[in-house]
């Protein structure tokens, strides 16, 4: 199977925010949290670059290492999903987590974190494919489907792509020769300790 | 009368027919209702309308002859304009040469987010890597070593040393140490201390020691009950040490007895060097617990409502200190159960009973008993 990755082109990237409300509206992703979001560095200074930025799903994931009860798997695409039914709600992932992903709605005791809710790289849980309750739970299931994210589908840039790790580093590498620049592949050395060039 | 019958019965088809006929008729169409039918030929969009030529020779041209073409202008050397670089000056960002200096030296790659969680602006923070090392061998590791090792330590002591009798056996008198409001509050500490442990050690150990034997929904579902408790007992606990602070605070001030008590080889002397209520490791262990508590309580407190802490940073720092308090009071207070309960004799019913026995009182705690009977004699004779 393919080893599934998101990359995300900053000297295309627009701030748009489409991939964002994409993803909210796909996943009916609950109020205050945002599965997307884009990060710009270097806002409204000469060279600032907007970058979109989810669950980059890690190969040796942090959040699945630190997870007191070990919520999180990792799908044949190299997706690292969770378990919602298990999740406590601790705060552990998010502590972990290099990009900021995991997100809870604020439900526990003493408006403290109810279940982890992040990127589902739109792959759903461990609940059958497509049924209601996945979808209640995390979302829609595009994988499935044999689609891609949203939020790469949508992009207007086509900034932000998503699909086989290899195949997409390799559209990018085209890029970055054919135009002469490129600032890399933000997130990739962090996330699979691999680096494109910029 | 059979002529009339014949002729009606020769008018029946007729009538069937003139009838069909009628029906026949409306079917066919009132204009209204029919749409009607293109004319074909005689009128716009038919093909035989437009004029049709005569010939196929080509018409000869009118208004005379033409003029000459005019010639391309030369063309004129261009230099070539040269492609600016992108509209700005876009600085050489390389995201894995940031990544890996943030690595190195820490910090976080930071944005402008447009929604309304500003803390999301943190693009990369990879010193959650360091926090993960943390949490999963620093902590692990050294706390499981800590706790075992006191284990270990007190039941080697208890094996090879044995419990510390009262030297002159129990006097059958008792004395007076621990009122009823101290021995509640210290009990509800307890309790709380307790619990608040084993729900700690159950979030850091469980998933390695807890989960593959009674299963993951058993497990979440104990954990989730168990961080539950954690934190309606944190109340019950903070309240307790705070009331600690009001009753002891005065009989645990460091004092030159301590410093003797200490010179002669505290717990391990030999004899017993004189001590007032408390002697100094109880002195110690006082601060220790109220400073420690304060200190878990708070950065407990601070992991417990993530609003009041938006920054991961801070967070992973509270629960470094939280986790890595938590174990060392674990182990102090593992010490303290055991020379409370089973390590010296005599011990035990202070808190239990609030009365200790009178021996006992004068080997652990001289001055105290000089005190307390200092005290009786003068509210006697004050009496007469």
């Amino acid at each position: 199977m393919a080893r599934m990755k998101f990359l995300c082109d900053s000297d295309r990237c627009i701030e748009c925010n489409a991939c964002v409300t994409a993803c909210k509206n796909e996943n009916e992703v609950p109020w205050g949290i945002n599965r997307r979001r884009v990060v710009t560095i270097g806002d409204g200074k000469p060279g600032e670059r907007s970058i979109s930025m989810a669950c980059m799903h890690c190969t040796d994931a942090p959040c699945a290492a630190v997870c007191p009860v070990a919520c999180f798997y990792s799908t044949e695409d190299g997706l690292v999903l969770h378990d919602k039914d298990l999740c406590i709600g601790c705060g552990y992932c998010f502590y972990a987590c290099p990009f900021g992903a995991p997100q809870y709605p604020r439900v526990g005791n003493f408006g403290g974190r109810g279940k982890m809710d992040k990127c589902t790289y739109c792959a759903g849980g461990p609940q059958q494919d497509n049924s209601a309750v996945e979808y209640m739970q995390y979302g829609s299931n595009r994988i499935a489907e044999g689609k891609l994210p949203l939020c790469a589908e949508m992009c207007s840039t086509k900034a932000l792509l998503a699909g086989d790790g290899e195949i997409i580093a390799s559209i990018y590498k085209e890029r970055v020769q054919q135009r002469g620049y490129g600032s890399g592949a933000w997130g990739w050395r962090t996330a699979y300790r691999e680096e494109l060039p910029a | 009368m059979m002529r009339l019958v014949m002729a009606l019965a020769l008018l029946l088809p007729l009538g069937g027919a003139m009838a069909q006929q009628d029906s026949g008729a409306t079917a066919g169409g009132a204009p209204s209702v029919q749409s009607v039918a293109p004319e074909v030929g005689s009128g716009r969009g038919g093909a035989n309308n437009a004029q049709q030529p005569s010939s196929t020779a080509p018409e000869t041209q009118t208004g005379g002859p033409r003029p000459a073409p005019i010639a391309p202008r030369p063309r004129v050397a261009v230099e070539p304009i040269v492609a600016p670089p992108p509209f700005t000056a876009r600085s050489d960002t390389d995201a894995s040469a940031l990544e890996a200096q943030h690595a190195e030296n820490g910090g976080v790659i930071n944005g402008a987010v447009s929604i309304p969680n500003q803390a999301a602006g943190i693009l990369i923070q990879p010193a959650g890597r360091d926090w993960r090392g943390f949490r999963t061998r620093i902590l692990s590791i050294a706390g499981a070593v800590i706790l075992l090792g006191t284990v270990f330590i007190l039941a080697g002591l208890y094996f090879l040393r044995g419990p510390q009798r009262i030297d002159a056996g129990r006097s059958g008198r008792t004395l007076h140490r621990y009122g009823l409001f101290e021995r509640m509050n210290h009990w509800m500490v307890a309790v709380s201390f307790v619990l608040l442990g084993l729900t700690g050690i159950n979030i850091t150990f469980g998933r390695t020691l807890l989960r593959p034997v009674i299963g993951a929904e058993a497990f979440t579902t104990l954990t989730w009950t168990g961080q539950a408790v954690h934190q309606f007992l944190s109340f019950p606990f903070v309240i307790g040490l705070m009331a600690m602070v009001l009753v002891w605070a005065r009989d645990n001030l460091p004092s030159r007895v301590d410093i003797a008590w200490i010179k002669a080889g505290g717990p391990a002397a030999k004899g017993h060097p004189p001590a007032g209520r408390f002697n100094a490791a109880q002195k110690a262990l006082y601060w220790f617990t109220i400073g420690g508590g304060v200190l878990a309580a708070v950065s407990g407190y601070l992991l417990m409502a993530p609003g009041l802490l938006d920054n991961v940073t801070d967070q992973q720092w509270a629960h470094v200190l939280h986790g890595g308090m938590a174990m060392v009071m674990m182990a102090a207070i593992l010490g303290h159960i055991y020379i409370g309960t089973i390590g010296t004799e005599g011990a035990f019913e202070a808190m239990a009973t609030g009365r200790v026995d009178y021996n006992y009182a004068r080997e652990h705690h001289s001055l105290w008993v000089e005190e307390r009977v200092a005290e009786a004699r003068r509210l006697a004779t004050g009496a007469d």
